[in-house]
């Protein structure tokens, strides 16, 4: 079975490109059996979040609250 | 289209954002400048240009983005960026996992909230700030063009002249790090 090193590398790939239907496969059935590497997908999506926000937390930060929320509505 | 206040004055107020920005990418303050400088000039410039469909500041970032691209293309062909390399093993994260490929105790990944939440508190803001100043330059450059830009890997790639596969190979570093740095900062003195 895979191991949690070589599934961050799969929940890692996932940000920058759609997984193979084995890759996706075999990462599906690790992340079932492993709550440290849910945890970690998550912290991959949140760090992808993050950085997406990151410019329009700083670009909207001039008292335009209403736009201010740091937000993604970027595409992986 | 009338702004209140007027652009420059806007431009004034965006400058210190725009730098922190520059310099997330660039890490050198002297560089960060330079491109900040030469984007408020172009800002003035095409200020005919800018035609209102995204917010003022947001078309400046825009300009700012080519500018920092420009700067790391330039570095590149002088030979002045560390070179990348995806094939040595990396000692941090290796300390995540024990030798079957589990994780470590100490680096178990933990609940970091809703990232809605999240995102709203200032702290994690300047938590992550640290924890990107805390990755080496080369690791750094590769994350910050992927997720704080968003180019795609084959954007990178062409951006500077590296394979896709060493990109990958960078970014799941970056991440890695990335993570257990923030786990440390942000839910460590949450609960301070």
């Amino acid at each position: 079975m895979m191991m949690c090193k070589e599934a961050t590398r799969l929940m890692s790939l996932k940000q920058d490109r759609r997984l193979t239907f084995q890759e996706s496969l075999s990462l599906r059935f690790h992340l079932t059996m492993c709550g440290a590497c849910r945890q970690c997908d998550r912290q991959f999506s949140l760090l992808h979040r993050a950085g997406a926000g990151l410019e329009s937390r700083l670009a909207n930060a001039s008292g335009d609250d209403a736009s201010r929320q740091a937000g993604p509505g970027r595409s992986e | 289209m009338t702004s209140s206040p007027p652009r420059m004055e806007r431009l004034v107020a965006a400058r210190p954002r725009l730098l922190s920005f520059a310099r997330l990418h660039l890490r050198d303050n002297a560089l960060a400048e330079d491109a900040v400088q030469e984007a408020i000039m172009a800002a003035i410039e095409k200020d005919a240009s800018f035609a209102g469909r995204s917010g003022y500041e947001t078309w400046v970032f825009g300009i700012l983005k080519y500018k920092i691209l420009d700067t790391m293309r330039f570095q590149k062909q002088q030979g002045r960026l560390q070179p990348l390399d995806g094939e040595s093993d990396d000692d941090a994260i290796d300390r995540q996992f024990q030798e079957n490929g589990r994780w470590h105790e100490h680096a178990r990944p933990e609940n970091l909230g809703n990232p809605d939440k999240v995102f709203e508190n200032e702290h994690f803001w300047r938590v992550f700030d640290a924890c990107m100043i805390m990755l080496p330059d080369n690791i750094a450059r590769v994350f910050s063009l992927r997720e704080l830009m968003g180019l795609s890997t084959e954007e990178i790639c062409r951006a500077l002249d590296i394979k896709e596969n060493n990109c990958w190979v960078i970014l799941h570093r970056a991440r890695l790090r990335l993570r257990a740095c923030l786990q440390q900062g942000w839910l460590k003195e949450e609960m301070a």
